[in-house]
């Protein structure tokens, strides 16, 4: 492992199992994530797209160890977490926490937002009495709520503050590595801006680690150091941020971009628009040889054959796609484009 | 685009006041709202959660639940006749027929008990008077119009056996079937990925520049606007705070909220190095709504008098109108 890497992720596969009959037997598989290889750097944020069904949310639960019958190495800090017993993962979990999409569902609507809190600093018992006190206090101002609002449960609070109580549950406990499991896609255009600014300040004061799991190609532009693009259960590019938008590689990555129109009618006006035909296929049963070939406009014989690999085609950028070539950094694509 | 003749305008919303009658009290979610809609045109309604953009869409088809809501005044004046002076007889022969909405969750719009076959021919039965055979045959085309492959087999499947993007089509298509020449889009690819969303709207824009169909798309997207709009209805808390043709709203917005909106919008082109702008507080609550100006308590431009009156809709250039106090030059100044 890498120094400066906080997470790396090795072969990781997770299946569902789908069952048929009353004795349940299995008869096939959902292959929510098929074969993943990445890492998280400390300090930075890696986003995670892609479309509906691609294993995205997977992808991030398997990290924090949220499955069983996951498959394959995720190392945290350097500890090898697919070894560690119960008790220990539950030790570990302090370290890394998750933040969810739905600020409705995600909080007991019969606890108080102070004992929403304050519960992980009990479970994990960090703190206690007056300590206990101070330190929902401080969670309250840190995520620029007020601390006399401790009291109200979460019905009385807006979207966008349950948002921020949830942020503040999960940064209770201190951690150094945060899953964001799409946490502003359920809010309004300006509360967007107000948590995506909020998250952003709160991983510099706190040294914290993303990764930034949402559907919104722009949101990730906006947040993430690098991004990792998915489509049906593997990465298809992963790259810097600002590389990903200015040079993509792989064709689902062109798509996708193209696909997302720019608030500014002179700029989009001048973007070329790939329409993808029709939809993503079953993770039950994807397509042979690359996932992708029956949507590419680029696809030629090798691609329904044999399944591309991420190679390294730049500097830290990684494609799985047949027509680009690896090292040059070019292909026959950004002809294409 | 020269100046157009009055009678291309097909629909005409003046002064439309939709108020609900709840426990928190009055609510006005429309509250003295006027637009307009020509015939072939795509028209936005952009603003964030309860600024009333899909209470005015729905009040056009008379959908408001009554309790607690009731259209308090105002006219809706669709080919010539005020809609809210119709019998509902007459609203009967207009719904999905001159007039159809495609709403915002395919899931729970289509009947989960009938084929789609049934839902659609359905229409056609009962708007254009057609046998089964015709109804069929027509479905087909529909369908096949609206991306969705195998038809003939597919039309007899239920709504649950399409997917999510399949069954917006499916939406897209019952709303086409009577050649509507007004569709209302409610947050059409809101729940869709954006590759789907792409696929949709391109096939509403290629229907319109067919057909000549008018077009309103109700959206919290600004990308979308920009991408499908030519001209655009801002609203916040229940009334129209600027309207504008898409490229002047764009380059040129001339009330704060527009400008704040756009600048907290992240943007596929723009860095992360340079961050966003963050319109402060929270959106109104419309049983509480502030004294004049219902955004000066979130604005950076707000004067003594934002708290006082309501700033009426002043001309600041060709279709474009705004609401607000400030001065122009100020706001302009603060955006270069």
């Amino acid at each position: 492992m890498e120094e400066n890497h906080i997470v790396e992720v090795e072969n990781l596969y997770m299946y569902f199992p789908v069952t048929a009959g009353i004795l349940r037997r299995r008869v096939a598989d959902v292959k929510a994530v098929d074969g993943l290889n990445f890492f998280i750097k400390k300090g930075e944020t890696l986003g995670l797209v892609g479309e509906s069904g691609c294993g995205k949310t997977t992808t991030g639960r398997c990290i924090l160890q949220l499955y069983e019958g996951i498959k394959g190495k995720v190392s945290f800090d350097g500890v090898d977490l697919t070894n560690l017993k119960k008790e220990q993962m539950r030790r570990m979990r302090r370290n890394m926490q998750l933040i969810f999409q739905d600020p409705f569902a995600s909080l007991d609507p019969r606890m108080t937002a102070g004992e929403i809190i304050g519960e992980p600093l009990k479970v994990h018992r960090l703190a206690r009495g007056k300590e206990y006190k101070e330190q929902v206090e401080e969670l309250f101002r840190m995520v620029e709520l007020e601390p006399y609002m401790a009291n109200r449960y979460p019905h009385e609070f807006s979207g966008g503050q349950r948002q921020r109580i949830g942020i503040a549950r999960a940064l209770a406990v201190r951690p150094k590595f945060v899953v964001c499991d799409e946490p502003v896609s359920a809010l309004d255009v300006s509360i967007q801006a107000q948590i995506i600014t909020l998250l952003e300040r709160l991983r510099e004061e706190l040294g914290l680690t993303y990764l930034f799991i949402a559907h919104d190609l722009s949101v990730v532009r906006n947040i993430s150091d690098r991004v990792a693009v998915m489509y049906l259960g593997k990465i298809v590019e992963i790259t810097d941020s600002d590389e990903l938008y200015a040079n993509p590689l792989h064709p689902y990555t062109i798509a996708l971009l193209s696909a997302v129109p720019i608030p500014d009618p002179q700029v989009d006006r001048t973007r070329q628009r790939i329409i993808l035909k029709g939809d993503v296929p079953s993770p039950i049963n994807p397509p042979s040889g690359c996932r992708f070939h029956p949507r590419c406009q680029m696809a030629i014989d090798i691609c329904k054959q044999k399944e591309p690999e991420l190679k390294l085609v730049g500097k830290e950028h990684w494609v799985s796609c047949h027509l680009v070539k690896p090292q040059a950094g070019t292909s026959d694509l950004s002809a294409a484009r | 685009m020269a100046t157009l003749a009055k009678d291309e305008i097909i629909l005409e919303m003046k002064n439309l006041r939709t108020y609900f009658y709840t426990q928190e009290g009055e609510l006005k979610a429309v509250d003295g709202l006027s637009y307009y809609v020509r015939k072939g045109e795509s028209v936005g309604l952009v603003g964030e959660s309860a600024c009333g953009k899909s209470v005015s869409a729905l009040s056009i088809l008379r959908l408001i639940p009554y309790p607690p809501g009731i259209i308090v005044g105002g006219e809706i004046i669709f080919q010539g006749k005020d809609l809210l002076k119709s019998t509902e007889e007459e609203m009967r022969h207009i719904r999905g027929n001159s007039i159809a909405m495609v709403f915002q969750e395919p899931t729970t719009s289509l009947n989960p008990v009938l084929t789609v076959r049934r839902q659609i021919s359905e229409t056609l039965e009962l708007h254009r008077h057609m046998n089964k055979e015709e109804s069929f045959q027509e479905t087909i085309r529909l369908l096949k119009l609206v991306g969705i492959p195998d038809a003939e087999r597919r039309a007899n499947d239920y709504p649950f056996q399409f997917s999510g993007g399949m069954q917006q089509r499916i939406m897209i298509a019952m709303g086409l079937s009577c050649n509507p020449a007004l569709l209302i889009c409610d947050e059409p690819t809101t729940a869709l990925d954006v590759t789907v969303q792409a696929q949709l709207l391109e096939i509403i824009d290629d229907l319109r520049a067919k057909f000549g169909t008018a077009v309103i798309t109700i959206t919290h997207n600004l990308g979308i606007v920009a991408r499908y709009v030519d001209r655009v209805n801002v609203m916040y808390a229940g009334r129209m705070v600027e309207t504008a043709r898409t490229e002047d709203l764009y380059a040129n917005p001339l009330h704060p909220y527009t400008m704040g909106l756009l600048a907290s919008v992240p943007r596929l082109d723009v860095s992360r190095k340079k961050s966003l702008r963050v319109i402060k507080g929270l959106p109104p609550n419309l049983s509480r709504l502030p004294p004049g100006c219902a955004f000066q308590p979130r604005c950076d431009y707000a004067m003594p008098i934002c708290e006082k009156e309501y700033p009426p809709l002043e001309k600041v250039g060709e279709e474009h109108y705004r609401a607000c106090f400030a001065e122009v030059s100020k706001l302009q100044k603060q955006q270069k």
